[in-house]
């Protein structure tokens, strides 16, 4: 057992460090320190220049196009990128859809889809969620008939993160009505410029317009977009949460948020002295610190295990609970933190473009509808309450 | 003992209650919350005509003798329905600094009009460097002549954009946190040299900041004794901290309401959520956590008069720190057991959880609130 990195690593670390620094475009870096919300550019200048160093799918096989990583290294290219300010990569088409096709996608699939998805020349996006199907999803309902050789689509998706933006988006989709729930889905590849989607936004807590609704009213879908066999749609789709499971824990961020919230700590006063110096502040950012390291430790277990041949089991519903509890409990602090200048509310701020100058400190404006906005985590990527049951069930076996 | 209302308080809770019904639907809020001014002058004009603008003041000031609870029953109401109008900082705020400390030309200048519907006030009491101590002051007030100049900068100060009148505190004597030397003056809000950077906030009120240059008022704009703001405003604030835990109940229970509906409406896996044990637990938590926000309010406003100023003061900060451990659960849970359309704007749920959030910050945190407990009731 070591916890130090060999000299490789660290050679490693200065490598990405030097790129990161050389490629991520300052504008951008700015408005990811200052918590401010990006636009598809942003991401897209940031992906493609990942694209074309061979970094953006990182966590991909060499014979798919990934840099074929060890754990480590991909453990410092996520925590570099973070404490530089990089933007998250978009995981829809990197770590979602990516895999799938290249796991169960025919080789015409493979070829059509995976250079753009390594490029970022092609943004993608999620249809799971429906509107009466959340937890339960196989309860889903959106149909696909089959007409020749396509696939006719009606029903309507929910939760569907920047699908504004997308040019293509994954669906599950029922194609047999008369299969058990789970047998009767399937894996369709929609092409969002098909004539009958309508994307209709819902906006936010915070005022923002992250996701959407997605109308499908007769889309035509050619059949050679149908991923793997028909019916056997719920297998890749579980395969795909497993691995949105994984990086949903946020934990680079979460220590980059950590370190924010000291920052603010500092500058804020309380009877003429810092707020860090307030003991009972003092304690709350000691026990939130402590959280986040048990919580890295978890992560770096599991990678360790992976490192090793292992697979990773049902237990890294665990990150994902924590995870999601420690970013919601930065924002409440970072409300505290700030008093009364939590409730000036100044969108145009939040929502670029805008050169108004903040009412209070600069940081202080977003705090609370950081706050609102991630209660999101503890509810998606399957709400907080279903990764205990798998938890109960598949490890503990109750 | 007796802790039911009265017939009279009974009235005044329906005929609060009514009007949220009939005039604050979610979707009619959401229309008067984009209006110029965010709120509207009917329901004012409706508010005075039904004497609840002069509810909590004394017969003598030209009220209808009402107390903390009355107001309780108002601010209540006005919590189950969000509602929008300024009755915080004009009736509990400005109205509350008039009754405790004002001179009986001023409250003849100001209070009568107030408690038929023709002023509105605003409290500017918070600077970017005070958080919760109320006299951390730095604005100034310089003798001049008969009369004071005041300068410097307060912050959001709830309602200025449509208030007649601004109660400010700033130094007159001291260094700027002493609790001596701080006074309370009453302003016009068109004075020369008082300036306004207006917004909306998290939860769809207005406030704005403040400067103040070479802002000039008479020796008759110091309401209460010169040097002694500090404590009038403590009291002010106590006060009216009642009133938003009053508020925060109403919040709670509109939004535990809207939650167990949801719960025995929303199926997942074939039946209601309601029937998945953790929810029930979480949602009997939610009960629970309201009935306490209740009774600590309930406590507050039967202690918020005590002529021990102690008693009085923990009453307030004992029910602020209640409100601030529940609402908070109440509002996340509430949220969480929405699932996604929790998160939404689209639903109530969200806007709830966003007033209880700024009403934990109002007047200090839970936080604030326990210390300022634990150091009346700890003391030797």
């Amino acid at each position: 057992m070591d916890l130090a990195f060999t000299p490789e690593d660290i050679a490693f670390r200065d490598e990405v460090r030097a790129f990161v620094a050389a490629n991520l475009d300052r504008d951008i870096a700015d408005k990811v320190a200052a918590g401010k919300h990006l636009v598809r550019d942003d991401y897209m200048r940031w992906q493609q220049a990942l694209g074309r160093k061979g970094w953006l799918v990182y966590t991909w096989p060499k014979k798919h196009g990934g840099p074929g990583w060890s754990v480590t290294q991909r453990y410092i290219f996520e925590n570099v990128c973070a404490e530089m300010n990089a933007p998250g990569i978009i995981p829809f088409g990197t770590k979602m859809v990516g895999p799938v096709i290249y796991t169960f996608g025919s080789e015409e699939q493979k070829a059509r889809f995976l250079p753009d998805i390594r490029e970022s020349t092609l943004w993608w996006c999620q249809g799971y969620s429906e509107p009466g199907s959340g937890s339960d999803l196989a309860s889903l309902r959106t149909r696909a008939v089959r007409d020749g050789d396509h696939y006719v689509v009606n029903g309507s998706k929910t939760w569907n993160t920047m699908g504004h933006w997308a040019d293509w988006i994954f669906c599950l989709v029922r194609t047999d009505t008369d299969a058990k729930q789970q047998e009767g889905i399937s894996f369709l590849l929609i092409d969002m410029k098909t004539p009958g989607i309508t994307v209709k936004p819902i906006i936010m807590a915070d005022g923002g317009h992250e996701v959407n609704e997605v109308f499908f009213d007769d889309v035509r879908v050619p059949v050679g977009n149908l991923v793997g066999k028909e019916g056997e749609g719920w297998t890749y789709a579980k395969f795909l949460l497993a691995n949105e499971r994984l990086g949903i824990a946020a934990i680079p961020q979460s220590k980059r948020g950590v370190e924010t919230l000291k920052e603010i700590a500092r500058a804020e006063t309380d009877n003429g002295r810092p707020l860090i110096e307030d003991s009972s502040f003092r304690d709350k950012l000691a026990d939130l610190d402590i959280q986040v390291t048990a919580l890295e430790f978890t992560e770096l277990r599991a990678l360790s295990t992976m490192a090793v041949g292992g697979a990773p089991g049902p237990e890294v519903s665990f990150l994902k609970i924590r995870g999601s509890e420690i970013q919601q409990r930065i924002t409440e602090l970072a409300v505290e933190a700030v008093g009364y200048y939590a409730m000036p509310y100044q969108p145009s701020l939040l929502w670029q473009g805008a050169n108004e100058e903040p009412i209070g400190p600069a940081y202080a404006h977003q705090s609370a509808p950081r706050y609102f906005n991630v209660r999101k985590t503890s509810i998606y990527g399957g709400s907080n309450e279903i990764q205990k049951n798998v938890i109960s069930k598949m490890v503990l076996g109750l | 003992m007796d802790l039911s209302y009265s017939d009279e308080q009974k009235q005044i809770k329906e005929g609060v209650e009514r009007f949220v019904r009939e005039e604050y639907a979610f979707e009619t809020r959401r229309k008067i919350a984009a209006t110029p001014r965010g709120w509207l002058p009917g329901n004012w004009a409706k508010f005075a005509e039904l004497g609840w603008l002069g509810m909590a003041f004394s017969e003598e000031d030209g009220g209808f003798g009402g107390g903390a609870v009355e107001t309780s029953i108002i601010m209540e109401a006005f919590g189950s329905g969000l509602v929008l109008e300024p009755y915080l900082p004009t009736v509990l705020l400005g109205g509350g600094a008039l009754a405790l400390g004002g001179s009986k030309a001023q409250k003849d200048a100001l209070l009568a009009p107030m408690i038929e519907g023709k002023k509105q006030f605003a409290f500017a009491y918070v600077e970017k460097q005070s958080r919760y101590n109320l006299a951390d002051v730095a604005v100034t007030a310089r003798k001049d002549g008969a009369g004071y100049v005041l300068d410097g900068h307060k912050g959001v100060v709830y309602n200025a954009a449509s208030a007649d009148q601004i109660f400010v505190t700033a130094r007159t004597a001291g260094g700027q946190r002493d609790g001596k030397g701080v006074t309370l003056f009453v302003v016009d809000a068109d004075a020369a040299g008082l300036s306004r950077r207006d917004y909306p906030t998290q939860d769809s009120l207005r406030a704005s900041e403040l400067t103040f240059r070479n802002v000039k008022v008479g020796a008759d704009a110091v309401i209460g004794t010169l040097d002694e703001g500090a404590s009038l405003v403590e009291r002010v604030v106590d006060r009216a901290i009642v009133g938003i835990c009053a508020e925060a109940v109403g919040c709670m229970d509109a939004v535990n309401k809207a939650t167990l509906e949801y719960i025995k409406t929303r199926k997942q896996f074939g039946v209601a959520i309601g029937k998945f044990q953790v929810l029930q637990h979480r949602m009997v938590d939610c009960f629970t956590n309201a009935q306490e926000a209740r009774s600590m309010t309930l406590m507050a406003s039967l202690k918020i008069d005590d002529p021990d100023v102690d008693t009085s003061r923990k009453a307030a900060s004992g029910a602020k720190v209640q409100i601030g451990k529940s609402g908070k659960f109440v509002g996340q849970s509430a949220v969480q057991m929405h699932g996604g359309m929790g998160v939404t704007d689209e639903l109530s749920v969200s806007h709830y959880f966003k007033r209880l959030t700024m009403i934990d910050t109002m007047f200090g945190s839970q936080q604030h609130h326990l210390t300022r407990y634990g150091n009346i009731s700890m003391a030797a």
